[in-house]
């Protein structure tokens, strides 16, 4: 049988693929430029079909208290939103890393800060990667940079999320959810029965039997020598992410003199900017994290040691190239570029802006 | 081959419709396809616009800073988007929404007067169709056939009776198209 492949959009890639991949409930306040994922949700009824739920709930935070106790049972659940949005979610996501909570959040990035615009941005990658809300926690972070990857991605980020009882979170923006293009969705999963996830989840709090003591979901612990070695626990389940989880993609880095570092969208708009480039004679390559958090710090101290300069490329003031001046440890000079507040670069400006800053 | 589209007008007129009809045909032709909208705030009344690539080869940015072919319907959109057509490429504008010359000469231009047309014919549903035939005329990227698999797959079942009308609107789009 050939895959179907479809022309979505990739909010809508999102919808389609949370319905296939069994997930048990969607828990969201509408926002722009992500609104699509409850609309298409709504349009699709899974309610009828496979039992999922989809909620509109009243407010973000109520959607993400919602994910809490949803994910508290061992259900697939999720919520979406967009920058603001997801500031306002931020404390059910510190409390599901520290009740250690499988969930997915998916956040479709806007100019920010405050309410700010409703176009594309990157400027959350900070809040993403280094906390968010507080406390000593860490987010699996996925930045698709298709609708393909839109798709695929809600699988992969609940694989890692009950693999690790840790939130997950999509971390896509404004062009990803609104454009469209090419996609084959996955094949249906049928939803998780009650005793595959009793199995599964022996966490769970989803009704106790006799032969087990009562399962507690909290992140609360009075007792700082308790709560130390609750952090010791979660410091080593993020070391393990780091060793096995870290995502990348090397395009045309082989050869490359100079090399693009971009995640998302930012990564398409490179990719054209390395046609101009090497149209021009200029060999450039682009190294893409799939994963912001862990972030594939190995491989680009690798590539410090082989080019004379990296540029990364974000719709924000500079704030992954923080964590590539990390890993290159001042071995090669990296430079930032990026627009501000919903304005999208154009491939020009970043091929402008590598002669400018690293010739 | 790569065909870069720029699809501009006014909110209401159809612009990003017509960029996923444009897609959707791609779809149908095999063809690797992206449509980027501008998003937000646009409605009737307001700018809107939508870039379409269809290539044999993975489509890399769907922002792009120039254009093969601009579909040109109102004039803010041609003083945007003038200048950011490729040396040799394509202009396609509707008579009726642009009031100031055209200055490039190192492209190739189109007239179409759709909205005229449109109007005159009693066709005004079918608008956006009519400048999609001037488009697939002067760039005949797709086949009539596969715009017409990729109309039906873009229209909800409810609105698959009005085909045959999108299609006469595209067929009326091909002859009324002319190179200025």
């Amino acid at each position: 049988m050939s895959e179907e492949i479809s022309l979505l959009k990739g909010n809508e890639a999102i919808a389609h693929a949370a319905i296939r991949y069994g997930v048990d409930g969607y828990f969201g306040y509408p926002i722009t430029p992500q609104s699509e994922i409850l609309e298409t949700l709504t349009l699709e009824r899974p309610w009828d079909t496979t039992g999922m739920v989809v909620l509109q709930a009243e407010s973000e935070v109520a959607a993400i208290n919602m994910v809490y106790g949803g994910a508290g049972t061992g259900k697939r659940v999720m919520t979406s939103s967009s920058s603001p949005g997801v500031s306002l979610k931020q404390e059910g996501i510190s409390y599901m890393a520290g009740a250690e909570l499988p969930c997915l959040i998916v956040n479709v990035m806007r100019g920010g800060p405050g309410l700010g615009t409703i176009q594309p941005s990157q400027a959350d990658y900070f809040q993403t990667v280094k906390g968010g809300g507080h406390g000593d926690y860490r987010l699996i972070a996925l930045a698709p940079s298709s609708v393909q990857e839109m798709a695929d991605f809600v699988g992969l980020g609940f694989e890692l999320a009950f693999k690790y009882r840790n939130p997950a979170i999509i971390l896509a923006d404004g062009i990803i959810g609104q454009m469209m293009e090419k996609v084959v969705l996955p094949p249906f999963h049928p939803r998780r029965t009650e005793s595959q996830i009793i199995e599964e989840c022996p966490w769970a709090a989803n009704g106790r039997k006799k032969s087990r003591k009562p399962n507690i979901i909290t992140s609360l612990e009075l007792d700082p020598a308790v709560m130390e070695q609750n952090n010791i626990r979660f410091q080593k389940k993020y070391e393990e992410i780091k060793k096995k989880e870290v995502r990348y993609e090397a395009y045309l880095c082989d050869d490359a003199d100079y090399l693009l570092v971009a995640f998302g969208s930012s990564a398409r708009i490179c990719q054209k900017a390395i046609e101009i480039a090497r149209a021009q004679g200029v060999k450039v390559g682009l190294l893409r994290p799939i994963t912001l958090w862990p972030f594939p710090s190995e491989i680009v101290a690798e590539y410090a040691g082989k080019v004379k300069g990296m540029l990364s490329v974000e719709l924000n003031a500079g704030q992954m190239v923080e964590d590539v001046r990390l890993a290159v440890n001042g071995k090669v000079k990296v430079e930032h570029f990026g627009r501000l507040g919903g304005i999208v670069f154009t491939p020009d400006e970043i091929f402008k802006a590598l002669t400018e800053k690293l010739f | 081959m790569t065909h870069e589209i720029i699809i501009a007008g006014f909110g209401g007129q159809g612009v990003l419709s017509m960029g996923k009809i444009l897609a959707y045909s791609g779809l149908m032709e095999g063809k690797e396809v992206s449509w980027m909208p501008s998003y937000g705030p646009e409605q009737r009344g307001g700018t809107a616009n939508v870039t379409v690539i269809l290539s044999d080869e993975r489509v890399s940015s769907p922002v792009l800073n120039e254009f093969d072919i601009a579909v040109i319907l109102n004039q803010p959109s041609l003083d945007k988007f003038e200048s950011k057509i490729k040396p040799g490429g394509i202009l396609i504008y509707d008579g009726y929404g642009i009031h100031k010359p055209v200055k490039r000469k190192d492209i190739s231009v189109y007239r179409i007067d759709a909205m005229d047309t449109a109007m005159e014919l009693k066709m005004d549903k079918t608008f956006n169709m009519i400048v999609l035939g001037g488009l697939l005329k002067v760039a005949p990227m797709v086949k009539l056939e596969n715009v017409l698999k990729g109309l039906k797959k873009s229209l909800p079942e409810r609105h698959h009776k009005l085909i045959p009308a999108n299609e006469a609107a595209i067929k009326k789009g091909m002859e009324i198209i002319r190179q200025v």
